[in-house]
């Protein structure tokens, strides 16, 4: 790896001393396979001596074998991947490649360019400085120019450099170059990319990469490796206001109590005063503790852990801030969404939601609009699917501190997690919050959920019934609710005649309108627990997503789960209503247990086994359960 | 404006990414190899989580057949900082004698290393486990996550593996699904140097060039650590100056010929070597992708 520098066989301490105060330059290649990305990358490597001659003697052999070049290396075999793609000749997902110069340590994100990869590029540009977007100097602005722009744009990217390449092919023209240039500046313009810099390459020739093309005296910018290490990126991080989300709270012994997290925004200095967000809660700080020792003042980009002249509360996911400049509090936001899951997004679903250092249960509503990424145009759409992208409005179940993604990466960007599966199903950016979060926060006090129950004399909740089609869900539900009624609990029973009929009217029975009717039966028990009531439902609810969508829009204790068990054949074979009938001869479509699945509840709250229990025994075993929860309490008198 | 290095800004990101998994997780481990990443790991650790010391024990699956050097090392080391450490051998392999000699590399490896570490894991529940692993040591781990999710079975799944934007990671799991979590993903092999040399980081002096009893096989320099080791009728063990690039198992582990017994000197030489650290490694030499393969079969 024979860095140029002859100051490592001179004086090896020397050059020592120099790279230690390298810089880091993290940047993201946009572009196709087509447009000679992996070929660039390939360059960048060589021509910064990153390449070893046991990869070097295996690249020559490669490039006999299956490059593109004929006798000549092939640069983008430098970067291939995974055997599979490797063999597809297409990249897959993000990659990153390291290599170094005298001044800078450059990490790359390798992202490929087609549309369905929105997910990957996304992916590689969060976490990039800078941008270098490719373009084929013999087709110009393509559609997939202004994809990649309008992402690295949405991402916050402000420095962009558009690669020129392939000025081998068009007789280096000058002229060919210019009016690239000056279609993408109009492109750039209306995305709000001011910083950009156009460079005529070859990457194939290496002209422009570190070397000077002879071919192109007519361009006097700097060649691409000239900018990556000139390229300013000190960003405004350390210009704004004091940030940082405690990961973790430091108590090795009685005495000491340290607030750990990075640094992502501005600077801290001891004595400094600092609010914990959202509490509000103001300290001093007193330490700035490191292994190295302590510090008199940290900044943007460093990892530390703080400890506080009092004693407040303070715990991970609160943002400690600059008390005169806090991060704002709400639990409603504007945001752009990108979704990154096979499985599309369902409005009103509960899912979670993670910032900084807080995961959060969150609910997302249909987008307001979704944007066509090659087009920037707005079109309507009533969710988001793979690779799409929109703003929609976020709901948490309580505030976040935050700041609008453009002014803190750190502080904006936010992940989406699938409760059931755990995978991160998309990502986001908080442009701002809701004026009715603020409203809904304040108003919410007067009359509220505790105020209701108590007038009611007793607690609200959920008694949620499921199972197959003939489980025999109905009737124990029919007579858990006249026992409780006896009781003089307030009750109401939600089922398929009453609600299908009225509310559901416009649902068929598709798999979505399926799951929108249950996602309604959800949201109007929690609308009648927040009034104080106990709510009995009684629908298949074949499905575990939409059960815990349910469960999660009221508090964990007000959720009682109630598995009806018939195996299909009992089931089948009551057959009450002739359904199964009707479904055998296909006359049902996805009719559940037959052509569409029941998930059984993982964990229900209680199990009933329908072949060895009456529906009075089944309806006495809810009600004891319930007593046993502590939700019939001074309904009954107590034990004499 | 106070401009970070490249270095400082690496150490903040492990920092980071070590203390966002320990607090997501119910059992943390660190996979202490005893190498010069290994080092740098736990030292990152220390960092993480000073004034309290890392809040996860050390495991050493152990193959008997590192370096005796190592051995030493480890536990002088360890006791120093006051630390747990962990050690796990194969009982299977341990019972019928499994050695790079009679059975192969790779079935050593496999059977020791990627067996042991399962069983190491699940043995203890541990639920996240800090590896040494870098991004730029291997084609195919330049794509791999920092945080990376294993099934029940340990095993590599593309479909588990979550995008990772910003520094916001996904530590959520499935019950007995555990982590990989990769501190190092982003440095570089001399990266790692440079921060040893700036941190003085104490590492196994098999890293500095010595005197050592050697033999030339296939072409590698190998040393005669022990008894063990049997030799082919024409290999006479001679002292000769060398030092290692990366340290394993010592009959599967090249020494490179060199007079470098300084950090500074071992740094110079790497800038002007010519060949990749892994050259060294008998493993990566089975087949083309061959990391691939062990990392899908629950390997590092």
């Amino acid at each position: 790896m024979a860095h140029t520098s002859d100051l490592i066989a001179e004086d090896i301490d020397a050059y020592l001393l120099a790279h230690q105060h390298k810089s880091l330059l993290r940047f993201l290649t946009c572009g196709s396979v087509d447009d000679g990305k992996s070929t660039l990358i390939g360059r960048l490597l060589y021509e910064s001596k990153m390449v070893f001659e046991d990869h070097l003697a295996a690249l020559e052999v490669d490039s006999k074998k299956v490059g593109t070049q004929g006798d000549e290396l092939d640069f983008a075999l430098l970067v291939d991947g995974l055997g599979a793609e490797r063999e597809q000749g297409i990249t897959i997902d993000v990659a990153y490649r390291f290599f170094s110069t005298e001044t800078r340590k450059f990490i790359v994100a390798d992202t490929p360019g087609h549309e369905q990869y929105t997910r990957n590029m996304v992916t590689g540009a969060s976490t990039a400085d800078a941008a270098v977007i490719l373009v084929d100097a013999r087709y110009g602005v393509l559609t997939q120019t202004r994809r990649h722009s309008y992402l690295v744009s949405l991402l916050g990217i402000g420095k962009v450099a558009v690669a020129v390449n392939k000025l081998d092919l068009v007789d280096y023209s000058q002229d060919v170059f210019d009016r690239i240039e000056e279609q993408y500046r109009d492109v750039a313009a209306g995305i709000g990319l001011s910083d950009v810099t156009c460079i005529p390459m070859s990457a194939l020739r290496g002209e422009n990469i570190t070397a000077r093309s002879g071919h192109m005296p007519w361009y006097s910018g700097p060649t691409l490796m000239d900018y990556l290490e000139g390229v300013e990126v000190d960003d405004d991080r350390q210009a704004g206001p004091f940030r940082m989300p405690v990961q973790w709270v430091s108590r090795p012994d009685l005495d000491f109590r340290g607030f750990a997290g990075p640094i992502v925004g501005g600077t801290v200095r001891v004595g400094d005063r600092v609010r914990v967000v959202p509490a509000g809660t103001t300290s001093t700080v007193a330490r700035i503790v490191t292994l190295d020792g302590d510090l008199d003042a940290a900044v943007a980009g460093q990892s530390v852990t703080l400890t506080l002249a009092d004693e407040i509360d303070c715990s991970r996911g609160d943002v400690l801030c600059a008390a005169d400049e806090p991060a704002a509090a709400a639990d409603q936001f504007r945001a752009h969404v990108v979704w990154m899951a096979e499985e599309e997004l369902r409005p009103g679903r509960a899912y979670l939601v993670k910032v900084g250092a807080r995961t959060v249960g969150a609910s997302l509503s249909g987008p307001e609009f979704r944007i066509d990424v090659n087009t920037f145009e707005q079109a309507p759409g009533t969710t988001l699917r793979l690779n799409e992208i929109g703003v929609c409005d976020l709901r948490l179940d309580r505030a976040i501190a935050f700041d609008p993604y453009d002014d803190n990466r750190d502080m904006g960007g936010f992940i989406v997690l699938d409760r059931l599966t755990n995978a991160t199903v998309a990502a986001g950016m908080l442009r701002a919050p809701l004026r009715r979060s603020h409203n809904v926060h304040w108003q919410a006090v007067e009359v509220d959920k505790r105020a209701h129950a108590a007038l009611k004399g007793h607690r609200p909740y959920v008694v949620w019934f499921t199972g197959l089609s003939g489980a025999g869900k109905s009737t124990i539900a029919d007579l858990v609710e006249q026992q409780l009624h006896a009781l003089g609990v307030h009750t109401y029973l939600l089922d398929g005649d009453n609600v299908r009929h009225g509310l559901n009217s416009d649902l068929g029975f598709g798999n979505s309108d399926r799951h929108e009717n249950i996602r309604r039966v959800g949201e109007v028990s929690r609308l009648m627990v927040d009034a104080g009531l106990v709510v009995l439902t009684s629908f298949i609810s074949p499905f575990r997503a939409e059960r815990a969508t349910a469960r999660a829009l009221v508090e964990p204790d007000e959720f009682v789960e109630v598995f009806v068990d018939a195996p299909l054949e009992v089931a089948e074979s009551r057959d009450t209503k002739g359904l199964y009938a009707k479904a055998r001869r296909g006359e049902l479509p996805d009719f559940t247990g037959i052509d569409s699945p029941y998930e059984p509840p993982e964990h229900p709250e209680l199990r009933i086994d329908t072949t060895a229990s009456t529906p009075e025994q089944a309806a006495k075993a809810v009600v004891d359960l319930l007593r046993r929860r502590g939700l019939l309490d001074g309904l009954e008198p107590g034990p004499a | 404006m106070t401009t970070l290095t490249h270095l400082q800004r690496l150490e903040a990101d492990s920092i980071r990414i070590f203390r966002e998994a320990v607090a997501e997780s119910e059992h943390p481990v660190m996979l202490y190899s005893v190498g010069k990443d290994s080092a740098v790991m736990l030292h990152l650790a220390r960092k993480a989580f000073f004034p309290a010391k890392p809040p996860f024990p050390l495991l050493h699956v152990d193959t008997t057949w590192k370096f005796r050097e190592m051995y030493k090392f480890r536990d002088r080391h360890v006791a120093d900082l006051g630390l747990e450490l962990l050690v796990h051998r194969n009982p299977e392999a341990e019972r019928l004698g499994i050695n790079p000699f009679d059975h192969g590399s790779s079935a050593h490896t496999d059977i020791w290393k990627t067996e042991g570490l399962k069983q190491a894991l699940d043995l203890h529940g541990f639920d996240a486990a800090f590896g040494g692993a870098r991004r730029d040591e291997e084609k195919s781990r330049a794509k791999e996550r920092v945080f990376s999710i294993r099934s029940r079975e340990h095993r590599w799944d593309p479909k588990l593996q979550r995008p990772e934007l910003w520094s916001v990671y996904n530590v959520r799991r499935n019950p007995g699904e555990s982590m990989r979590v990769f501190p190092l993903s982003n440095w570089t092999e001399l990266d790692v140097w440079q921060y040893i040399h700036l941190e003085s980081i104490p590492i196994v002096p098999l890293y500095f060039a010595d005197k050592r009893p050697v033999v030339e096989r296939d072409g590698v320099l190998i040393m005669v650590d022990d008894e063990r080791m049997p030799l082919r009728p024409d290999e006479r063990p001679e002292l000769r100056s060398v030092r290692f690039r990366t340290l394993g198992c010592y009959p599967l582990t090249g020494a490179v010929e060199s007079l470098a017994d300084t950090l500074p000197a071992i740094i110079q030489e790497m800038l002007l070597a010519t060949t990749s650290e892994r050259q060294g490694r008998a493993i990566d030499h089975d087949s083309s992708g061959s990391m691939e393969k062990k990392k899908q079969e629950g390997y590092f």
